[in-house]
């Protein structure tokens, strides 16, 4: 079923009632295909997903049916028990919810139907949520944690035993995340509750929408799929890369050699979006234009951390077209409308085809009219980058990332919370959540170990029977122990984990960590704020501010105006180069005749890498080695994103170490691995004492990525999400962080001891899998691998290629996050001795 | 911290003087005072984890475990004739009554054939259960006193514990937060020995009034070694 069946067809068996057929009349307008087709079809009885892009009318679409539905609902009679919820509106953003005020209550009070539209989020006050629950509204806009809470209550089966229809929005991003796998078992409780249960998928074009069809329906038997609607058309985008007049970098992400052409743009146009990938950057660029900004243009930023009411402001004043420019990062990547945007300027590569196309579809929310975006790469290689996007528009390629098996931490979530509702089945559950799309192939005894985990812990040494939180009683059923556990489970609810934050207070300079008062300006992550000592500047909030301390819960700053920030602020997303995109610059690196649409002075740079080095064919590796500064250096060439470039970093200099090479460090960008060393590793390849089929071998995904991860910070990151979702710690909530750090236990601590002792356990197990599949992109590393087996080719030289050079400028610049700090106690501590002369 | 340290392995320490008195920090996180044969650790909170468990957070259950293979590892090293446990040895009242059989034989075989000293902590004011050793609110042993708390008000020489001091430093944009013995020459401070142990930056206010400003020290507890870093290069937080 698509959107290609005739129109009439869907028109006709469609059943809009009478106030609808009058209400579209009076306005002009008549209900869209796709919107009749949804209905259609959903009257029959079927789970839908529709896939259509932003300003089709995909909100209206999907609540057509629950409206019709209730607009013929006989009215309640006096005495007549209370009905529950009629439909469930899951979004993942508290914010999407004024959207659909704006989509949703505008046609229901215009028709004057009797139907009540309420929200649940965490800002619900308790008494409104109490109410909820003793008169529910019809139709409930509520969150993915929204819902877990709702089915852990005892009432649930009661609350939900009305619902007819839920619709997911923004479904291609809820999927993709552990929030999307503790969604996905709500949903399968939802159809276990209620049998008869529609679900409607509203979602952007993704790579495998048949996915997302089986996300919707339950998994027993596999393979079921929820209809199809695919809304296609639009006008395509006109998107274009910057041709610069300036010379384009080697290397960085600034883009300030472009700020000044970035400025026309946004004169020449009503109202720009700028876009950019982490929030380091769209401070950066917020902060140049301003520089620059002579018609004092109102140039707005809006990103994360930045504080509520200063981002409530920028987009109200987006809403009633009062800005010219907004420099934004992926916070607004979401179905907001906003006012009349023009132009979406991309600054830095997009990373993604698909996030490029929804970026773009920010700009220009009419169907009919072309969206138009330009992207400004700020290095050379993401000058390639942008045109492989661009191409990728074109042709509507999509390259959404595919979904991976639902994480055993978010299943032991639920198992607690259904454990709170009411007893429950072994078997039974475990029947349940293989229909969940995500859990489908999750074998009997995992789910058994699961349940064993939220019991005692699941360790070997079964020790904690008596503080078992459920219990098998009698009757085989599994109940909780204590109401205890019930209100843990509410407090810890949800797969969110925040980052240790410090809310930034702005005083008066030179009080130290002494200062009081002074608004808020936002929120930095701890991690970022521990790297600062007093006086250093830095740029947040559109200002240069200088770190005068810390204390408790606040980070003070002060203005230091004129001042160059000194320290960079990372922070915000940085995504990975997507698979399609990396193979779409290998395929143009390797194929001179494509470089004829790239600027003049890229095309002159791949010319002369030719000339003295060579280009890697498609599905090759390239591998470099030279000499420079008496350090013997290898650049590999694999195009597979920052992160798999880590782990490949990583391994292969324990391997280079054991035979022999004495490597010294590595540096990895989205597109190449450096790797430098005290051994001659070009002389190593060629005579074969190093053969480089057998360092690049497959086989170094087994001991030695198991030996390296055992230390590793990432894979202590990843265990304490894991450990605060399937409940093994608790969740810390602002103003609980600092007192008493002496007496909470680190999940690093229980890491460690776990790891010594009970290596097996299944923590660790959904640890190692998330970390996989997350910090190391293994998977990802493991396609290269296989790919390049007998296509490596190796290059030594005599001196540094044109194509190196970028990589050569991050050495010494990027650095790997938490790892030797050894050396860095040892060099403090060289100090004193410095200083008293010894 | 690493594996090899959990397991006990062996590290370098660092000498520092209390008072006049020698003593050796192990990076294991015991000191050792070679003169009088002596060897303390603080704050081991022993069966933190199932007194955590008791409490619905079901952490693993090993580190009563691990804390006394590290115990062991540090005494058949030194060898010392007298072991001072400073306080918080259990990491409530009913601990050492919980503490399983078998680890209790090992903790009692490693008191055999040495004075063996429990300091009544704010956890653990009453003697443990069952456990060889004398309980004590405070020992005196030369001019050295060992006390769980430490008091502003004592003379030079006080050894405590309770506050679980870390260090942190900020080197080249990177931050470096370890447990650490902290002491200004008169006094010290021992870091947490247990498994499940949080730390207090010794920055902190808790530890306002401990020490001379100019004299404090941290000796930070790294994977193999203990590194001297002074006060002036310490960052709060």
């Amino acid at each position: 079923m698509t959107s290609q069946k005739p129109i009439e067809q869907a028109v006709s068996t469609a059943i809009l009632p009478a106030p609808f057929t009058r209400w579209f009349a009076e306005r002009g307008w008549a209900p869209r295909a796709h919107q009749l087709e949804l209905l259609a079809e959903a009257q029959r009885g079927s789970s839908l997903l529709l896939i259509a892009p932003t300003g089709a009318g995909k909100t209206l679409a999907g609540f057509l049916p629950s409206l019709t539905d209730l607009a013929g609902r006989p009215k309640r009679r006096p005495g007549e028990a209370r009905r529950g919820i009629h439909t469930l509106y899951i979004s993942p953003l508290k914010a999407l919810a004024v959207d659909i005020e704006r989509n949703l209550a505008r046609p229901v009070s215009e028709m004057n139907l009797p139907v009540v539209i309420e929200t649940r989020t965490g800002d619900t006050p308790a008494h409104k949520r109490q109410r909820q629950k003793l008169a529910p509204p019809d139709i409930l806009l509520t969150t993915p944690e929204q819902l877990a809470l709702l089915l852990a209550g005892p009432d649930a089966a009661r609350f939900f035993a009305d619902l007819r229809y839920v619709v997911f929005d923004e479904l291609h991003s809820l999927v993709t995340s552990k929030r999307g796998h503790l969604l996905a078992l709500g949903l399968a409780r939802l159809r276990a509750l209620v049998p008869g249960l529609q679900a409607i998928g509203l979602s952007a074009t993704v790579a495998e929408p048949d996915q997302l069809r089986r996300w919707l329906i339950g998994q027993a038997p596999r393979g079921g799929m929820a209809g199809l609607i695919t809304v296609t058309g639009g006008a395509s985008p006109d998107v274009s890369v910057l041709d610069s007049r300036e010379r384009v970098p080697w290397q960085g992400h600034s883009s300030r050699y472009a700020i000044p052409e970035i400025y026309e743009l946004v004169k020449a146009h009503r109202t720009s979006l700028l876009f950019v990938n982490t929030r380091s950057q769209a401070e950066l660029l917020f902060q140049e234009l301003w520089r620059i900004n002579e018609d004092s243009l109102p140039i707005a930023l809006h990103h994360g951390s930045l504080d509520v009411s200063q981002r409530r402001r920028v987009e109200k004043a987006m809403e009633t077209n009062s800005l010219r420019a907004v420099v934004a990062t992926s916070t607004l990547d979401l179905g907001i409308d906003w006012g009349d945007v023009d132009l979406v300027i991309h600054v830095g590569a997009p990373k993604g085809a698909s996030r490029l196309a929804q970026r773009i579809g920010r700009a220009n929310h009419r169907m009919d009219e072309p969206s138009k975006a330009i992207l400004v790469p700020s290095n050379r290689f993401e000058v390639l980058e942008c045109r492989a996007a661009l191409e990728a528009s074109t042709v509507g390629a999509q390259d959404t990332p595919p979904l991976v098996d639902g994480a055993l931490d978010v299943l032991a979530q639920h198992v607690l919370g259904t454990a709170c509702a009411a007893p429950f089945d072994a078997t039974e559950l475990y029947r349940e959540v293989v229909t969940a799309e995500p859990y489908a192939d999750l074998d009997r005894e995992t789910f058994d170990r699961v349940v064993d985990f939220v019991a005692t812990g699941g360790y070997a040494l079964k020790a904690y029977e008596r503080y078992a939180r459920i219990r098998k009683t009698k009757d085989g059923l599994w109940r909780v122990s204590h109401p205890r556990v019930a209100q843990q489970y509410r407090l810890n609810v949800g797969t969110i984990i925040e980052v240790p934050a410090l809310n930034v207070r702005y005083v008066r300079a030179g009080r130290g960590a002494a200062s009081r008062g002074g608004p808020t300006l936002g929120k930095i992550e701890e991690a970022f704020l521990e790297t600062l000592v007093y006086g250093d500047t830095f740029l947040f909030a559109g200002k240069v501010l200088r770190f005068e301390g810390i204390r408790e819960n606040e980070c003070y700053v002060s203005n230091a105006p004129g001042k160059d920030a000194k320290v960079p602020y990372y922070g915000g997303g940085k995504f990975p180069l997507s698979t399609y995109l990396a193979d779409q610059v290998r395929g143009m690196l390797a194929d001179p005749k494509r470089w004829k649409a790239l600027p003049g002075q890229v095309a002159d740079w791949l010319r002369l890498q030719a000339k003295v080095s060579v280009l890697p064919k498609r599905g090759d590796l390239l591998v470099e080695t030279f000499p420079r500064a008496e350090r013997f250096y290898m650049v590999a060439y694999p195009f597979e994103g920052r992160l798999a470039h880590q782990t490949l970093g990583m391994l292969l200099t324990r391997r280079l170490e054991r035979m022999g090479a004495r490597p010294l460090g590595f540096v990895a960008t989205d597109y190449v691995l450096g790797v430098w060393a005290l051994g001659d590793m070009g002389q190593m390849f060629k005579s074969g004492k190093i053969p480089l089929g057998e360092l690049f071998d497959e086989d170094m995904l087994g001991d030695d990525l198991d030996a390296w991860l055992a230390d590793s910070w990432m894979l202590k990151r990843t265990f304490r999400a894991c450990a605060m979702i399937s409940g093994l710690i608790e969740k810390r909530y602002p103003g609980q962080e600092k007192s008493g750090r002496q007496v909470t236990v680190s999940a690093d601590l229980i890491y460690d001891v776990l790891r010594t002792h009970e290596p097996d356990h299944i923590l660790l197990k959904a640890t190692r899998a998330d970390a996989a599949a997350g910090l190391l992109d293994v998977r990802r590393l493991a396609d290269m691998l296989s790919r390049i087996r007998g296509r490596i080719m190796h290059k030594d030289l005599e001196r540094i290629s044109p194509l190196a050079v970028p990589i050569m400028l991050e050495v010494g610049r990027e650095r790997v996050d938490g790892e030797a700090s050894e050396s860095l106690l040892s060099e403090a501590e060289g100090l004193i001795e410095e200083a008293m002369g010894r | 911290m690493a594996a090899g340290a959990l397991a006990g392995e062996r590290g370098d320490g660092t000498e520092i003087a209390i008072a006049g008195e020698r003593a050796w920090c192990d990076p294991r996180g015991a000191l050792y005072f070679p003169a009088i044969g002596l060897l303390c650790v603080s704050d081991l909170h022993l069966e933190k984890g199932s007194s955590l468990a008791r409490r619905g957070m079901l952490v693993p259950p090993y580190d009563t475990a691990a804390t006394l293979l590290r115990l062991q590892a540090v005494i058949d090293h030194y060898r010392p004739k007298t072991v001072v446990s400073l306080g918080d040895s259990f990491h409530d009242a009913d601990a050492s009554a919980r503490l399983p059989a078998a680890l209790r034989a090992d903790l009692a075989a490693l008191t055999v054939g040495r004075d063996w000293f429990w300091v009544a902590g704010n956890h653990d004011p009453r003697p443990p259960a069952g456990l060889p050793g004398d309980t004590v609110d405070a020992l005196a042993v030369g001019a050295l006193t060992f006390r769980h708390e430490p008091t502003a008000a004592a003379p030079a020489g006080e050894i405590a514990g309770h506050l679980h001091p870390c260090a942190r430093i900020v080197q080249r944009g990177r931050s470096v937060r370890r447990r650490c013995f902290a002491t200004d020459g008169a006094r010290a401070i021992m870091p947490a020995f247990g498994a499940y142990t949080g730390s207090l930056n010794v920055l902190d206010r808790a530890y306002a009034g401990l020490f001379r400003r100019d004299g404090l020290m941290a000796y930070m507890i790294g994977a193999r070694r203990v590194f001297a870093i002074a006060g002036g290069l310490l960052q709060p937080g």
